[in-house]
Parts: C-alpha cells; structure tokens; sequence
C-alpha cells in the first residue's frame, strides 16, 4: 500500500510517522508501568541506558570516516583527561574538520 | 500498574528555565541540521509548509532524513513505517531508563514531557540520574530548545536554502556524536560498566554488519542491559 505524495498525502504520511514516533517515545514509560522494578531491573535498565550511547557510537566510529573517528578518539581523550565536556566536544569537532581539510 | 508509586517529583520551573538555556548551545548545530533537512526536503518536492510541519510533528531527524529516502511519487507505508519505528525505537528504551523517575510524576505529566524526549537532553538526564541527581527538567526545557530549534532549522532551510552548504566539511556532523561520547564518559565506569559496554558494543556490530538496517541501538543496548541484569551492582555502591 502506498500514499500519493500529493499535499493531502504527505499530510498522511507526516501523521503516519508522527503517530510512531509518538508511539516510541511514550512507549517505554507505558510498558514498564506493567513491570514490576526489583534491583535486578533496575539495574537492567541503568546498564542499558548507558549502553544505548555505546551502540549509537561503535559503528559511528568503526564505520566512519578518519575525520568521524578522530573526532570521537579526541573527545575521548579529552573527557578523560579534563572531564569538561564542551571542550571535548568543541576539540572533536574541530578534529573532524581538521581531518577533512587536510586529507 | 504501580498503586504504591507517589507523586513525589514536581518540575521545578526555574530549573526548567536553566536546563533550557543549559542546551542552547548545542541546539545551535541542531538549527545547521534543520536548515540541512529543509533544503533536502524542499529539493524533493515537499512544499515547505508541509516539511516545517513534518519537523514540528515527527521531530526525529534521522527518521526524517530516512524518510526522503523513499520519497517519490508515492511513499510506500510499510517501509515508510517500519523504518521510521526501527531507527526511533531506541526513544523505547530511553523512556524505560527514566521510568524510576517519571513513575512518580502524575502521568499527564509523565507523557507530556515525552512529547520532546530526544537523544541529548535523555543523555544529559541519564547520566545525571547515573550521578545520584534527578533532573527531568532537563527532558522539557533541553527538549524544548532543541524543538525549537529543530522548527527555526527547517524554516531556515524551506525558505532560504541550506545555511550551510556542507556541515560534514567543518565536522558538523560530529557534534551529536562527540556530545553523546562524552556524556556516556562522563557517567559512572566500572568493571560492571565496561563489561556491559564491550558487549553493547559488539552486539551493535554484529547487529550492524548481519541484521536488517536500524536494530543496532535497540540490540546492542539489549544486550548490554542483560549485563546489568545478571550482575547487580553491590548496594554499597548504590546512589
């Protein structure tokens, strides 16, 4: 099935992924009012939250380009030496505009 | 359902003031990726009315810019769902993460600053919640900024063409993801957490390279949500 991208069509389509993007974002909250919390789902779901950051960032790094891996391998080392985030990110940044001038 | 929960968190509005001032400065680069959208949007045919409201409605830009993707005379609405669910299902488990938290504000409430949950005000409020601190403010006031920002980005975009004609070139492209790595530092590490995120990290991998497009977030979190579940932290260490 398929809409026409006339004007009253992409209305439908903006509906059709606000509705699922609503969907995602009160999902979580909504199905986890059936769970009951324990220490053990607690902690499930405080590993994961860190853990949605990581698997964001993995294939960012290892599928990117010099100037996306650079620009993560300079944040890193810059939050863990001065544990300041918005120089670590202005350094990142600058890193992957560096990369992609030079090379 | 919870009946013990209470409605013990009340937003401060103050801090909802500071939290939005707090994420003006990153909503910046989101304005760049807005004007970004609403060019790409317009060169597809979309009248920019229709592409403003997409940002205003939708407000998930990966999803938006998958969405182009499939654009043509018609928009198939099995793919155009499906790809829409798969790369914003991770708001699923950044809902679930904050649930210790949003169970006990009233749910109209609950489900409203949702409305604006995004990647890097939920960053911000998880690894404050890792910390010991409560802070949803941060998911309406961070969120509205970056609403906001998405909304001016897009009409920038419509109606005057890309600001910029390629962010990737002055690393644009990176902030999201520099921000993300350091908040994701910034949190609490050890050997728990680093096991856990050797396994989210290879789990998103394997998903990347073997499964169907858009389920690394969800599976590489999974799995390493499934460390925490099998190896409690010590409640000495607890906050």
């Amino acid at each position: 099935m398929s809409i026409e991208t006339t004007e009253l069509g992409v209305l439908a389509i903006i509906a059709v992924m606000a509705l699922v993007t609503l969907a995602t974002r009160w999902g979580g909250p909504f199905l986890m009012s059936y769970v009951r919390i324990n220490p053990r789902i607690e902690s499930f779901i405080n590993t994961m939250a860190s853990s949605v950051l990581i698997a964001i960032l993995t294939p960012m790094a290892i599928t990117g380009d010099l100037g996306a891996r650079l620009a993560l391998g300079t944040t890193a080392a810059m939050m863990l030496i001065l544990h300041k985030p918005l120089p670590a990110i202005a350094a990142g940044v600058a890193a992957a505009a560096g990369a992609r001038y030079f090379f | 359902m919870n009946p013990s929960a209470e409605t013990t968190y009340r937003l401060q509005p103050a801090q909802v003031r500071s939290e939005f001032l707090r994420l003006l400065p990153i909503s910046l680069f989101v304005v760049a990726f807005g004007a970004a959208f609403g060019l790409a949007a317009v060169q597809k045919g979309i009248v920019p009315l229709e592409a403003t409201l997409m940002s205003v409605l939708v407000f998930a830009g990966a999803s938006q810019f998958a969405a182009l993707e499939l654009w043509g005379d018609q928009v198939a609405l099995l793919p155009l769902m499906a790809i829409t669910f798969a790369i914003n299902s991770r708001h699923i488990l950044m809902g679930a993460s904050l649930y210790p938290m949003l169970r006990q504000m009233r749910t109209p409430q609950r489900y409203g600053i949702l409305l604006v949950l995004s990647d890097a005000n939920w960053a911000i409020a998880a690894q404050d919640y890792q910390n010991g601190r409560r802070n949803l403010e941060v998911i309406l006031g961070g969120g509205a900024a970056l609403w906001v920002a998405w909304l001016i980005g897009t009409l920038l975009g419509v109606y005057f063409g890309g600001l910029l004609q390629d962010p990737k070139s002055l690393g644009l492209d990176m902030v999201l993801g520099c921000f993300l790595l350091a908040m994701a530092l910034g949190g609490r590490k050890n050997p728990r957490v680093l096991v856990a995120w050797a396994v989210a990290a290879g789990a998103a991998m394997a998903a990347y390279w073997w499964l169907p497009p858009h389920t690394h977030v969800v599976v590489g979190a999974l799995a390493g949500g499934v460390v925490g579940f099998f190896w409690l932290e010590r409640t000495s260490d607890e906050h």
